[in-house]
């Protein structure tokens, strides 16, 4: 750090700079990340599963993959790793490109390489958009929670919320009576957001204005009693009901794991705003008359994403657990598709006459979680303001 | 506190009550129907599916399904669609079979979680440390049914005892020692796996719980007087590490009826998370919705223990 700064400062320069050597907040976290060895050999493995993921898809997707993991080649099931294929049974087109089944084949003779590859590529969506669904949900309540926590809901408020979602419920009943409520909350909120209702100084309010004013709740109990409501399903069995009686799909499967895993990360975000909204530094932006938005977003929501980072990192883990376990049940990603879960239950109807079908996707998520989970505590230490001192 | 008591409990029935909305509602809006669960069986005629829908109520409005489903509970006689058999009765049946693996398993993540916490941070640093550090993400990171298999594999291999099912089939007149420990053989496996990850995890949360408390001013000033480590380690710090592990006595709650799915199927064991796993293929909405709202009930009361231990145990929390 001594090697920027070469010339001693000229002494009426002295007060200007700032003495303190120069670190950003990326180098200040990378070398408290880099001590972590556990969590280096998780960052490797992340990255090398991510580009594993990458070239599965390109190598595997197309009408004319590379490495086609849908060929069915049932005079050659059950082959170990390293196999040499039989090319006199083989059409051509059936030949596996590496000239070898690198991790053998599975029932139905597909190359477990390839499905391997596919599946990394599904594993890591359903990770990412699963905990991007939760990451976005609680970033979003968290920071409302938080920064306009304070705000009371009025009667009239809540009225209009029961008007539009009843109006919506009832539109899939009976039509005509939903479109009527659905209107009248429609009134509603365009007179609560015009400000019609509004009083002008100086006259009494009317009974009825005082009435429809009056007080309910804050919008932080609001969204933390939302909270409570959610934490009181038990999850995998939540999951588990809304993935059987929906349709099977990818989508649902992502969509639902992250409707039900942003609680944490709302409470997370909450308390960071809490904390942060006191701060000298909120309250000087506010005085130089910045918008909300923009202090919410530009200079709030840098500092309250440690945690966040974290436990997105811990969400992906616990995802890609998530759908394996799915898998097993029989409620995962649907067959054409291959996922690690489904390679690795598939497998384990044949455990003792071909365990690589079982070891080699269950090593696999091990390992991957493995690093997700060595990763995300370091990130953790390293960005804990506490640790970054020493 | 009683006002504590009274806002709280008042809380939680509002709580519940939107509970009971929302599980209603996520179950009734799916798509499908459960008298078209089976369209291919020729006993279900269009006027089978008929009385099928009136005599469950399916053709009165959802309202109306909603008061009469929660009349029915709490007057009890909710019976499943499946069988017509006493809802309440089913899931205390099953509920008796899961308790055992329950006890068990609370009682392994408890007793093995604190002494390996515990040391690993006293030693913060040592092998033991790092080595229980490892295998703790190990366990967390490792999918249990693939755990399961590697743990059946091994045992049954190496011990020659039988480990599926509740008990072996056909041992009417083995001899009582026999009989209780082919039941202890069959209980361990699923229990031991049920608990792998509470170990993991409460251990890693004793361990920091514990580093936390002994950085502390007050720890420091324990050593500095010149008392002996262990009177440090034990008497100052650990008291202290302890407080938040008190209030999660009342989070073992909810585990009460939960029963891991994912456990019970590979098992075969006739628990709460098979019979709650039967009910979701079957769509037996009865016994769905009262697991449901049995568990929240659990998770509600829970919470309310471990906010009433707190306040007891700390006295610097007044609520």
């Amino acid at each position: 750090m001594q090697g920027r700064n070469p010339a001693p400062p000229a002494p009426e320069n002295v007060l200007e700079r700032p003495l303190a050597p120069r670190r950003t907040l990326w180098q200040q976290f990378w070398t408290v990340f880099r001590q972590n060895r556990l969590a280096v050999i998780g960052l490797v493995c992340f990255l090398l599963f991510f580009l594993t993921a990458v070239a599965g898809l390109l190598l595997t997707s197309g009408n004319q993959p590379v490495l086609n993991p849908a060929v069915i080649r049932l005079q050659e099931k059950l082959r170990p790793p390293f196999a040499v294929p039989n090319l006199a049974t083989l059409r051509p087109s059936e030949v596996p490109a590496l000239g070898i089944y690198l991790l053998g084949t599975d029932e139905l003779g597909r190359d477990v390489f390839a499905r391997m590859l596919q599946g990394a590529w599904v594993s890591l969506t359903v990770g990412f958009v699963a905990v991007g669904i939760s990451i976005v949900i609680g970033i979003f309540l968290g920071g409302i929670a938080g920064y306009y926590g304070q705000n009371v809901v009025r009667l009239d408020h809540v009225l209009m919320a029961v008007l539009l979602s009843a109006g919506f419920v009832l539109l899939a009943l009976s039509p005509a009576w939903g479109a009527v409520l659905l209107l009248f909350g429609a009134i509603a909120a365009y007179g609560l957001l015009s400000g019609a209702g509004r009083t002008p100084p100086g006259r009494q309010p009317t009974v009825l204005s005082r009435f429809l004013h009056s007080k309910t709740l804050t919008i932080d109990t609001l969204i933390m009693r939302l909270v409570d409501i959610m934490l009181c399903f038990p999850t995998f069995f939540l999951i588990l009901t809304v993935v059987a009686l929906l349709p099977a799909s990818i989508y649902n499967i992502m969509i639902v794991i992250g409707l039900t895993s942003w609680m944490g990360t709302t409470r997370f975000v909450r308390a960071e705003f809490l904390a942060l909204r006191e701060q000298d530094f909120v309250a000087a932006v506010r005085a130089l008359g910045v918008g909300n938005l923009r202090i919410i977003f530009r200079h709030m929501m840098p500092n309250a994403v440690a945690p966040v980072l974290v436990s997105a990192t811990l969400g992906i883990a616990s995802a890609i657990l998530t759908e394996a376990g799915l898998s097993f049940l029989g409620f995962g990603v649907p067959p054409p598709n291959a996922t690690w879960g489904n390679i690795l239950s598939d497998g384990q109807n044949y455990i003792f006459d071909a365990p690589w079908l079982t070891f080699i996707p269950g090593i696999t998520i091990l390992v991957v979680v493995l690093a997700f989970n060595l990763f995300g505590e370091g990130l953790r230490d390293a960005l804990n303001p506490r640790l970054r001192e020493r | 506190m009683i006002s504590f008591i009274g806002r709280s409990a008042i809380q939680k029935v509002i709580t519940l009550f939107f509970v009971s909305v929302v599980s209603f509602l996520i179950i009734h809006l799916a798509p499908g129907e459960p008298s078209q669960v089976d369209p291919m069986n020729p006993k279900f005629t269009p006027e089978m599916v008929e009385r099928f829908r009136r005599q469950f109520h399916l053709d009165k409005p959802l309202y109306a399904q909603y008061l009469l489903f929660y009349k029915d509970l709490f007057t009890g006689r909710t019976v499943s669609w499946k069988d017509n058999q006493a809802v309440l009765k089913k899931i205390w049946d099953r509920f008796l079979n899961s308790l055992p693996l329950f006890v068990v398993g609370t009682i392994l993540t408890w007793t093995l979680s604190f002494p390996v916490g515990i040391h690993s941070a006293i030693r913060r640093g040592s092998l033991f440390d790092r080595g229980s550090t490892l295998v703790a993400y190990f366990l967390i990171s490792i999918p249990g049914f693939f755990f399961a298999y590697l743990l059946i594999i091994l045992v049954v291999t190496n011990f020659q005892v039988p480990v599926i099912g509740m008990q072996t089939f056909g041992m009417g007149d083995a001899s009582p020692v026999h009989l209780v420990m082919n039941r202890i053989w069959h209980l361990l496996l699923p229990s031991i796996l049920g608990a792998t990850g509470g170990i993991a995890i409460l251990s890693r949360y004793v361990r920091s719980q514990m580093l936390e408390v002994e950085g502390q001013d007050y720890i420091r000033t324990a050593r500095a007087k010149g008392l002996p480590p262990d009177d440090v380690h034990y008497r100052h710090a650990l008291r202290n590490a302890l407080l938040p592990f008190v209030t999660m006595f009342g989070l073992i709650l909810p585990g009460l009826i939960g029963g891991s799915v994912i456990i019970e199927s590979i098992f075969s064991w006739p628990g709460m998370g098979r019979m709650a796993y039967e009910a979701i293929l079957a769509r037996d909405y009865p016994v769905i919705l009262t697991v449901n709202f049995i568990s929240a009930v659990l998770v509600l009361i829970g919470t309310f223990i471990s906010d009433l231990l707190y306040m007891v145990v700390d006295p610097r929390i007044r609520l």
